[in-house]
Protein backbone atom coordinates (compact mmCIF):
# COMPACT_ATOMS: atom_id res chain seq x y z
CA UNK A 1 0.00 0.00 0.00
CA UNK A 2 1.69 3.04 -1.33
CA UNK A 3 -0.64 5.54 -1.89
CA UNK A 4 -0.90 8.11 1.37
CA UNK A 5 -4.51 8.58 0.52
CA UNK A 6 -5.63 5.10 1.30
CA UNK A 7 -4.80 4.89 4.97
CA UNK A 8 -6.87 7.96 5.22
CA UNK A 9 -10.03 6.23 3.27
CA UNK A 10 -9.78 2.77 5.16
CA UNK A 11 -9.98 4.43 8.45
CA UNK A 12 -13.14 6.43 7.10
CA UNK A 13 -15.10 3.15 5.76
CA UNK A 14 -14.01 1.44 8.57
CA UNK A 15 -15.30 3.86 11.40
CA UNK A 16 -18.60 4.65 9.75
CA UNK A 17 -20.77 2.28 8.26
CA UNK A 18 -22.18 4.09 5.27
CA UNK A 19 -19.69 6.52 3.73
CA UNK A 20 -20.47 8.44 0.34
CA UNK A 21 -17.28 9.87 -1.30
CA UNK A 22 -18.94 12.82 -3.16
CA UNK A 23 -18.85 16.09 -4.79
CA UNK A 24 -19.82 18.74 -2.47
CA UNK A 25 -21.11 17.79 0.79
CA UNK A 26 -25.02 15.61 1.91
CA UNK A 27 -26.41 19.17 2.33
CA UNK A 28 -25.52 21.44 -0.48
CA UNK A 29 -23.90 18.41 -3.15
CA UNK A 30 -22.17 20.34 -6.52
CA UNK A 31 -22.86 17.62 -9.08
CA UNK A 32 -26.22 15.78 -10.22
CA UNK A 33 -24.96 12.06 -9.83
CA UNK A 34 -23.36 12.83 -6.28
CA UNK A 35 -27.04 14.55 -5.14
CA UNK A 36 -28.67 11.75 -6.30
CA UNK A 37 -27.20 9.48 -4.46
CA UNK A 38 -27.58 11.43 -1.22
CA UNK A 39 -31.22 12.10 -1.98
CA UNK A 40 -32.04 8.12 -1.99
CA UNK A 41 -29.62 8.02 1.28
CA UNK A 42 -31.57 10.33 3.00
CA UNK A 43 -34.66 9.02 1.77
CA UNK A 44 -34.29 5.60 3.38
CA UNK A 45 -33.50 7.43 6.53
CA UNK A 46 -29.67 6.43 6.33
CA UNK A 47 -27.38 7.91 8.45
CA UNK A 48 -24.27 8.64 6.49
CA UNK A 49 -20.56 10.14 6.43
CA UNK A 50 -20.40 12.59 3.29
CA UNK A 51 -16.60 12.99 1.96
CA UNK A 52 -15.98 15.84 -0.49
CA UNK A 53 -13.42 14.99 -2.79
CA UNK A 54 -13.63 18.10 -3.87
CA UNK A 55 -12.14 19.54 -0.58
CA UNK A 56 -8.85 16.91 -1.01
CA UNK A 57 -7.44 16.18 -4.25
CA UNK A 58 -5.44 13.55 -2.35
CA UNK A 59 -8.55 11.27 -1.46
CA UNK A 60 -9.93 12.58 -4.97
CA UNK A 61 -7.81 10.40 -6.98
CA UNK A 62 -7.06 8.02 -4.03
CA UNK A 63 -10.76 7.05 -4.18
CA UNK A 64 -10.74 6.04 -7.55
CA UNK A 65 -7.44 3.88 -7.40
CA UNK A 66 -8.48 2.41 -3.85
CA UNK A 67 -11.43 0.70 -5.37
CA UNK A 68 -10.34 0.85 -9.04
CA UNK A 69 -13.42 2.96 -10.21
CA UNK A 70 -13.23 5.84 -12.34
CA UNK A 71 -15.85 8.52 -11.50
CA UNK A 72 -17.63 9.93 -8.12
CA UNK A 73 -19.82 9.28 -6.34
CA UNK A 74 -19.02 5.99 -4.47
CA UNK A 75 -21.10 4.61 -2.03
CA UNK A 76 -19.03 2.36 0.76
CA UNK A 77 -21.37 0.15 3.49
CA UNK A 78 -19.79 -1.78 6.12
CA UNK A 79 -16.33 -1.53 4.29
CA UNK A 80 -17.38 -2.58 1.13
CA UNK A 81 -17.63 -1.04 -2.29
CA UNK A 82 -21.45 -1.31 -3.24
CA UNK A 83 -21.34 1.56 -6.44
CA UNK A 84 -21.46 4.82 -7.92
CA UNK A 85 -24.74 6.65 -9.20
CA UNK A 86 -26.34 4.05 -11.47
CA UNK A 87 -26.06 0.87 -9.46
CA UNK A 88 -26.64 2.94 -6.18
CA UNK A 89 -30.33 3.97 -7.71
CA UNK A 90 -30.60 0.31 -9.59
CA UNK A 91 -30.04 -1.22 -6.21
CA UNK A 92 -32.78 1.07 -4.93
CA UNK A 93 -34.89 0.56 -7.58
CA UNK A 94 -35.21 -2.87 -7.18
CA UNK A 95 -35.51 -2.81 -3.53
CA UNK A 96 -31.87 -4.61 -3.05
CA UNK A 97 -30.41 -1.38 -1.56
CA UNK A 98 -32.90 -1.93 1.54
CA UNK A 99 -32.15 -5.28 1.73
CA UNK A 100 -28.22 -4.98 1.96
CA UNK A 101 -28.38 -1.98 4.42
CA UNK A 102 -30.27 -4.53 6.70
CA UNK A 103 -28.47 -7.26 6.05
CA UNK A 104 -25.42 -5.55 7.11
CA UNK A 105 -27.53 -3.80 10.14
CA UNK A 106 -27.50 -0.50 9.14
CA UNK A 107 -30.47 1.42 10.36
CA UNK A 108 -33.09 2.41 7.90
CA UNK A 109 -36.10 4.45 8.96
CA UNK A 110 -37.98 4.28 5.68
CA UNK A 111 -38.69 1.62 3.70
CA UNK A 112 -38.55 3.79 0.09
CA UNK B 1 -11.63 12.46 -37.01
CA UNK B 2 -13.88 10.16 -34.81
CA UNK B 3 -15.82 11.56 -31.79
CA UNK B 4 -15.56 10.30 -28.33
CA UNK B 5 -19.00 8.96 -29.27
CA UNK B 6 -18.10 6.89 -31.86
CA UNK B 7 -14.98 5.09 -30.21
CA UNK B 8 -16.72 4.76 -27.09
CA UNK B 9 -19.73 2.51 -29.41
CA UNK B 10 -16.27 1.01 -31.22
CA UNK B 11 -14.72 -0.12 -27.64
CA UNK B 12 -18.06 -1.44 -26.49
CA UNK B 13 -18.69 -3.23 -29.42
CA UNK B 14 -15.46 -4.83 -29.73
CA UNK B 15 -15.54 -6.12 -25.90
CA UNK B 16 -18.56 -7.16 -26.00
CA UNK B 17 -20.87 -7.91 -29.47
CA UNK B 18 -23.79 -6.23 -28.16
CA UNK B 19 -27.25 -6.86 -29.87
CA UNK B 20 -27.87 -3.23 -29.33
CA UNK B 21 -25.82 0.23 -28.60
CA UNK B 22 -26.57 3.44 -27.89
CA UNK B 23 -23.86 6.61 -26.69
CA UNK B 24 -25.53 9.47 -25.84
CA UNK B 25 -23.54 12.88 -25.43
CA UNK B 26 -24.75 14.48 -22.17
CA UNK B 27 -22.22 16.68 -21.97
CA UNK B 28 -23.63 20.10 -23.33
CA UNK B 29 -26.26 19.65 -19.97
CA UNK B 30 -23.00 20.35 -17.91
CA UNK B 31 -21.36 22.53 -19.65
CA UNK B 32 -19.23 25.11 -17.39
CA UNK B 33 -19.09 22.86 -14.37
CA UNK B 34 -16.52 20.95 -12.73
CA UNK B 35 -14.94 18.25 -15.40
CA UNK B 36 -16.21 19.92 -18.03
CA UNK B 37 -14.20 21.05 -20.74
CA UNK B 38 -14.38 23.72 -23.35
CA UNK B 39 -14.54 21.16 -26.01
CA UNK B 40 -17.33 19.38 -24.76
CA UNK B 41 -17.13 15.17 -24.46
CA UNK B 42 -17.21 14.82 -20.85
CA UNK B 43 -20.11 13.69 -19.62
CA UNK B 44 -21.82 10.07 -21.44
CA UNK B 45 -24.93 7.70 -20.99
CA UNK B 46 -24.71 4.11 -22.43
CA UNK B 47 -27.07 1.50 -23.27
CA UNK B 48 -25.34 -1.75 -24.13
CA UNK B 49 -27.29 -5.25 -24.59
CA UNK B 50 -25.20 -8.04 -24.49
CA UNK B 51 -25.52 -12.20 -23.98
CA UNK B 52 -21.93 -11.18 -22.41
CA UNK B 53 -23.30 -9.54 -19.40
CA UNK B 54 -25.08 -12.88 -18.32
CA UNK B 55 -24.08 -14.09 -14.90
CA UNK B 56 -22.31 -10.45 -14.15
CA UNK B 57 -22.96 -8.39 -10.98
CA UNK B 58 -24.00 -5.18 -11.49
CA UNK B 59 -20.54 -4.18 -10.34
CA UNK B 60 -18.74 -7.01 -12.84
CA UNK B 61 -20.76 -5.06 -15.37
CA UNK B 62 -19.73 -1.89 -14.62
CA UNK B 63 -16.24 -2.98 -14.37
CA UNK B 64 -15.99 -4.63 -17.36
CA UNK B 65 -17.29 -1.93 -19.57
CA UNK B 66 -14.80 0.38 -17.54
CA UNK B 67 -12.17 -1.82 -18.77
CA UNK B 68 -13.24 -1.38 -22.42
CA UNK B 69 -13.26 2.52 -22.07
CA UNK B 70 -9.87 2.64 -19.98
CA UNK B 71 -8.20 5.16 -22.51
CA UNK B 72 -11.14 7.03 -22.85
CA UNK B 73 -11.04 7.36 -19.14
CA UNK B 74 -7.67 8.57 -19.65
CA UNK B 75 -8.31 10.94 -22.47
CA UNK B 76 -10.72 13.47 -20.70
CA UNK B 77 -14.06 11.27 -20.25
CA UNK B 78 -15.41 12.28 -16.85
CA UNK B 79 -18.65 10.84 -16.39
CA UNK B 80 -20.00 7.88 -17.69
CA UNK B 81 -23.52 6.50 -17.06
CA UNK B 82 -24.32 2.94 -17.92
CA UNK B 83 -26.99 0.83 -18.20
CA UNK B 84 -25.47 -2.66 -19.01
CA UNK B 85 -28.50 -5.79 -19.72
CA UNK B 86 -28.61 -9.10 -20.82
CA UNK B 87 -30.85 -9.66 -24.13
CA UNK B 88 -33.52 -11.24 -21.26
CA UNK B 89 -33.38 -8.32 -19.02
CA UNK B 90 -33.93 -5.99 -21.76
CA UNK B 91 -37.10 -7.60 -22.97
CA UNK B 92 -35.27 -9.09 -26.15
CA UNK B 93 -34.22 -12.33 -25.05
Amino acid sequence: MTNPAFERIEADIKANPVVLFMKGTPVFPQCGFSARVVQILSHLGVPFKGVNVLDDMEIRDGIKAYTNWPTIPQLYVNGEFVGGCDIVMEMFQAGELQSLLKEKGVPVSAEG
Amino acid sequence: MQTRSERIRLALEAAFAPARVEVRDDSGQHAGHAGARPEGETHFSVLAVSPAFAGLSRLARSRAAHAALEAEFGGGLHALSLRLLTPEEAGQG
